[in-house]
């Protein structure tokens, strides 16, 4: 055998494991998701082909399914924006150079560490119960605060907020792309009189747009399938109001043990993601800048 | 004159930041260090205050918690987590390795389409294959084992990892491995003696990440371990909410203190790497 064909298996055997684990645990249950689908499949009975039968179900007669799709979506909009402008307006402030930002930065990056956890959301819990802290510390200054896991028009954007605490890791990511912003560009705007805000619109926002987008498309994916947070703060209520859709999958699925109904649900909400996810794709074409002309 | 004048400017700039990055970073952890506070508290006290020092100090909140309420303490919880991650951190550090090693020193045919396939599947929501994995590893009689866990990690089922691994690999120097080459070492003593001392900052953040996201992790045990006597430390203090009467607020305190424990040790042993593998994986992408 040459030498070059040897070099290539070689470099199959090396990323075997990738492919066998890509075979076994990510495609294989990818189209048998697409397959369950049209089953009806208790787990204890082998699966029933039945049609279109669950997306008929889902769209027509469940009627958890649309008020969960809208939390989900509206939970969407509240996070990722929020967290995303949060974690570039701190990395812009924590891009100066003065003694101890280090410091700052592993202060503002703690929550992130116990990103997801039952720990979060147990606090959470606390600062925002009717007699929790957030509302002591209102009366301070004589205002009544709300029910704010308590009242459903904003039980969902109190639980958003959890989520915009953990904005560490994109934080760092904007820093990170901050710092390779070249300092002449900011010079040469200076001479010309450019102002802060225009600085930040013309130079810092299309030098730091392909980071911008990877945070925006991660984030988003990670938003649309928030589970830990609703299920531990609030279980879904008050009257539903953040019933996600993942608690939605997860009732069906593991409580009820549809598992065709609930691989439907998942395959609903994959292609909402894939939409997404190609829209903001797209679209990007109009806002990102590649410093090399793209690739 | 103007001189001066910049200079103090610049002085007052400097003092508006600091005590803006201050009170901010006091609102980022206040309501951290009070559920610690707290759970030193007596019940009576917790919620009359914002204060973060007790007035009088309590400490059978740790050991009544640590009981837990039913035959397992919150220490089974503990070793169950450790039992969990540990493996699973392991495992996942040597695959990703060697997968990376794969796609970074290797040339052959599909390797591109493969390589895409890979980053893609980065993107792939969890919940595109939740269900028939469930029903694969119910049948393969894994549910209320770590096995879930364990065995995709020795598959390089993370490909964010893998990515990340790539990515250090391409910036290291080759000429290193070129010589060694020519001594006669083979691919693999290769990857052995020369790559992976090279790269340990980058799996030391890999281990990192994966302690912490698997300890977290809460979704994941939830579906697969159904037995109280093999929950992880995310199930128990779920439980543990759930189970405790509403008056032992401080109880719950505790053990989420204890249970935050592990990440934050990691978190500081380990920041540099930490932060410096966030930041080389979102920035190359």
């Amino acid at each position: 055998m040459s030498y070059n064909k040897k070099r290539n298996l070689m470099g199959y055997l090396y990323i075997s494991p990738w492919i066998i684990g890509f075979l076994i645990f990510t495609l294989y249950p990818f189209a048998m998701t697409f397959i369950y689908s049209f089953c009806n499949y208790s787990i204890t009975k082998s699966p029933v082909f039945i049609g279109l039968g669950n997306y008929i179900t889902m769209f027509t007669k469940d009627m958890y399914f649309w008020p969960s799709l809208i939390n989900t979506i509206k939970y969407v909009l509240m996070t990722v924006p929020l967290k995303l402008c949060f974690a570039l307006f701190v990395a812009m402030i924590l891009n100066v150079d003065i003694k101890g930002v280090n410091v700052f930065r592993t202060t503002y990056y703690l929550p992130s560490i116990f990103g997801g956890s039952v720990a979060l959301s147990v606090i959470w819990k606390f600062l925002f119960m009717d007699n929790g802290i957030m509302n002591k510390f209102l009366s301070y200054f004589h205002i009544h605060g709300p029910s704010w896991l308590g009242n459903p028009h904003i039980s969902l954007f109190t639980i958003s907020l959890l989520s915009v605490w953990e904005f560490g890791s994109s934080m760092v990511i904007f820093l990170a792309a901050l710092k390779q912003v070249p300092n002449e560009l900011y010079e040469a705007s200076m001479l010309d009189g450019a102002s802060k805000i225009r600085r930040f619109f013309s130079i810092t926002l299309p030098m730091i747009s392909p980071v911008l987008l990877f945070n925006l498309v991660m984030q988003t994916i990670n938003a649309f399938q928030e589970f830990t947070g609703p299920y531990v703060i609030t279980g879904g209520g008050p009257m539903n109001s953040t019933y996600v859709y993942s608690m939605l999958i997860y009732d069906n699925a593991f409580r009820y043990f549809r598992m065709g109904y609930s691989s439907a649900l998942s395959w609903i909400l994959f292609l909402l993601i894939l939409i997404v996810t190609v829209i903001i794709f797209k679209s990007s074409n109009t806002w990102v800048y590649y410093e090399n002309g793209g690739r | 004159m103007k001189a001066k004048n910049s200079q103090r400017n610049d002085i007052i700039r400097k003092v508006f930041i600091y005590v803006l990055l201050v009170a901010f970073g006091i609102f980022m952890i206040y309501p951290l260090l009070w559920v610690f506070a707290s759970s030193f508290k007596s019940n009576d006290e917790i919620f009359k205050s914002l204060s973060l020092i007790p007035k009088h100090i309590v400490t059978n909140s740790y050991f009544e918690g640590w009981k837990g309420t039913g035959q397992y303490s919150f220490g089974t919880f503990i070793l169950n987590s450790i039992t969990l991650v540990v493996p699973v951190v392991v495992f996942t550090a040597i695959s990703s390795t060697i997968v990376a090693y794969g796609f970074a020193r290797f040339e052959f045919p599909l390797k591109t389409i493969l390589f895409t396939l890979m980053i893609s599947t980065m993107m792939l929501p969890g919940t595109a294959v939740l269900i028939p994995r469930y029903i694969l590893f119910n049948w393969l009689g894994w549910i209320n084992t770590y096995k879930p866990f364990i065995v995709p990690a020795l598959f390089g089922t993370t490909p964010f990892f893998i990515f990340m691994m790539v990515q250090f690999l391409r910036g290291l120097p080759k000429e290193l491995e070129e010589s060694a080459t020519i001594d006669g070492c083979n691919s693999f003593q290769i990857l052995m003696k020369i790559l992976i001392p090279l790269c340990k900052p980058a799996i030391i953040s890999m281990c990192i990440f994966q302690f912490i996201w698997t300890w977290n992790d809460f979704f994941n045990p939830l579906i697969y371990i159904n037995s109280v006597e093999k929950y992880t430390v995310s199930l128990g203090l779920n439980m543990t909410i759930d189970g405790t009467s509403v008056v032992n607020w401080n109880q719950i305190m505790a053990m989420t203190i204890i249970s935050m424990i592990p990440s934050i040790i990691i978190f500081f042993s380990a920041q540099k790497y930490f932060v410096e593998g966030i930041a080389t994986t979102g920035l190359k992408n």
